[in-house]
């Protein structure tokens, strides 16, 4: 529907954003007219603040009251709960499970977002000189991506099954022996790492790709005048001059890893014995996972991991600001 | 000479790169194989070992059990997904529009807040939205399973549509002013059908996240009539442990969407995952 068709005065008439500006003044002065875009943007941006504080601040202020609480079933319903400082922060930082937890999300984060780097990156340069078929076989690896983790994450436990799973089948017809995948404590947290690299390939893959399309194709193409093999290339140009793109997919990798647990929970519930326990995971159990939820121990849990995901996470603005700059 | 073996060997080449490719693509999809035999495969044949590599007798049981159970999940699923991508297009856009055009106060803090909120750990939102639905009685309804899982998506889609809406040309607000159209009417008229593919984009991610969330359906919505179906394959899992034909073809069905939205709109996808992670 074309503007310019209907009535100009009607129109004119400002919305309930700009009340402060009289409609019928033909040319408000230069200082009024920015009062009143100041309006109008605030009116535009308030559906944005309301729902930033219901659905975050509030969330998460509750989330830090849990833990500063002693909450039980009936006091988390009711109300009235006892103050107890940061004494679930004591808890949780003396408790047994915690050394255990905070190696298993340190070894399940960086060996996850290493091996999805190494892997996208090489397949990002495979892809990146077109051949036929390649738009479509790139599209096609977006496909683990875009799964629902309860589909992969599933799938993934079947073709670990001790006992039928296919990647065993195929360890034995090798002559290797059997792997209980999921519930050996020595193989839990490997197997939920190998299925959470496959889930972060296609990530890693799409970005490090739309990074490479930036690197001018002139300088290939002098390296190579200059007899630079396809090795050297990669280590002289492409690695370099990807290193601000690959900063940032690494820590975004980061962030987003630390806070897994669907992939772990669908299929090692972080189990056997807590062998593949997450911070992330040790949390969403203390609250949901057991019968007995226990909500303050978890959500203190939860705001240790926030920490550490913000930590990462500032560096992670800092570097893209420092990227935007130059 | 040299000018007619060069193509020919360039092209040898590409064919190798084409062979690889291939082969590459088939082992990163082998998962997705495998969930698609082993949906196929009868029950009988599911503990056999060597497993089928392929489905010789096919059987539809598993597909046929999916109706039966997990049609209602799927319907709330797409139910979910829609109020998903409704709620966050209605928060989004404007707040888009103004970041991008108008210049407001604190545009910069805000930018800030909505890229720190996409760290928030999926369990912390989880358990703070838990305490807030227990005493608001929001529990296993399906608007309160929308209003979390808009949360993965509102910061992203903010982002993405201010991005795509600063590069719509100022000239064209200007012309639309000039015509007497406020700036509601400049929003709705003039900006929102040129962000057509950045909308598209946002309304594909959210809905996908939406349909694929596991984490506040199963703690939010565990002990709701109507689960969404993520829930309903858990469920699946944990009650069928020997039908894996019927979980595998719950799996397959659930991915439908996914691979509508890659056949659809590829290049929205890829354009989606880059806009979200470095935003120029």
């Amino acid at each position: 529907m074309p503007v310019t068709t209907t009535s100009a005065p009607r129109l004119r008439k400002p919305g309930g954003a700009e009340a402060g500006l009289p409609a019928s003044a033909p040319r408000p002065p230069a200082r009024v007219r920015v009062r009143s875009t100041q309006w109008a943007a605030l009116g535009f941006l308030a559906p944005l603040i309301v729902y930033l504080l219901a659905c975050y601040a509030y969330p998460l202020y509750r989330n830090i009251d849990l833990s500063l609480h002693d909450y039980t079933v009936r006091s988390f319903v009711q109300g009235g709960a006892d103050f107890a400082g940061l004494e679930n922060y004591r808890d949780v930082l003396t408790d047994d499970g915690f050394l255990p937890a905070l190696r298993n999300t340190f070894l399940f984060t960086f060996v996850s977002i290493a091996a999805q780097y190494a892997i996208g990156l090489a397949l990002a340069v495979f892809f990146r000189n077109n051949f036929r078929l390649s738009a479509v076989l790139r599209g096609m690896f977006l496909v683990p991506w875009l799964l629902p983790l309860i589909v992969s994450g599933s799938t993934w436990a079947w073709m670990l099954n001790s006992d039928n799973g296919i990647v065993n089948t195929v360890l034995e017809s090798f002559g290797a022996g059997r792997i209980n995948w999921l519930t050996d404590p020595g193989w839990a947290l490997v197997s939920v790492i190998i299925a959470n690299i496959w889930l972060g390939v296609p990530f890693n893959l799409v970005i490090l790709y739309s990074g490479l399309q930036n690197i001018p194709e002139e300088l290939y193409e002098a390296a190579a005048l200059d007899g630079a093999n396809a090795w050297q290339q990669f280590w002289r140009i492409t690695f370099p001059l990807l290193r601000p793109v690959s900063g940032i997919t690494l820590l975004l990798g980061l962030v987003y890893t630390l806070k897994v647990v669907d992939v772990i929970w669908i299929m090692t519930t972080g189990g056997p014995g807590g062998a593949s326990t997450t911070l992330a995971v040790w949390s969403y159990r203390e609250a949901f996972g057991t019968g007995l939820p226990d909500f303050s121990p978890a959500a203190a849990i939860g705001n240790l991991l926030l920490l550490i995901a913000l930590a990462f996470g500032f560096l992670y603005l800092h570097l893209q600001r420092r990227q935007e700059r130059t | 000479m040299t000018a007619l073996t060069q193509p020919v060997r360039r092209r040898h080449r590409a064919r190798w790169k084409t062979v690889l490719g291939i082969a590459l693509t088939a082992a990163m999809l082998f998962p997705v194989y495998w969930m698609v035999n082993v949906s196929l495969t009868r029950t009988e044949d599911m503990r056999s070992d060597p497993p089928h590599w392929f489905p010789w007798n096919p059987t539809l049981e598993g597909y046929a059990n999916v109706l039966d159970d997990q049609l209602p999940a799927m319907t709330t699923s797409l139910g979910i997904g829609v109020g998903c991508v409704a709620l966050t297009l209605l928060v989004s856009a404007p707040a888009a529009f103004a970041l991008a055009k108008l210049r407001p106060w604190g545009a910069g803090p805000l930018t800030f807040v909505l890229l720190v909120v996409q760290m928030i750990p999926g369990v912390v939102m989880a358990i703070g939205f838990y305490a807030v639905y227990v005493r608001l009685g929001w529990l296993n309804t399906v608007w309160g399973l929308i209003l979390a899982d808009s949360t993965i998506a509102v910061p992203f889609g903010v982002l993405v549509l201010t991005a795509f809406m600063t590069g719509v040309p100022g000239e064209l607000l200007q012309a639309a002013r000039i015509d007497g159209a406020g700036r509601w009417r400049t929003f709705v008229s003039v900006v929102l059908p040129l962000s057509r593919n950045a909308l598209l984009t946002v309304s594909l991610f959210t809905f996908l996240w939406a349909w694929s969330d596991f984490i506040f359906a199963s703690t939010l919505s565990r002990n709701a009539d109507a689960v969404p179906v993520t829930l309903g394959i858990y469920a699946y899992i944990g009650n069928n442990t020997t039908q894996w034909n019927s979980i595998m073809a719950t799996a397959v069905v659930a991915s439908v969407p996914a691979a509508v939205l890659l056949v659809v709109a590829q290049r929205y996808v890829a354009g989606g995952v880059v806009a979200g992670a470095v935003k120029d």
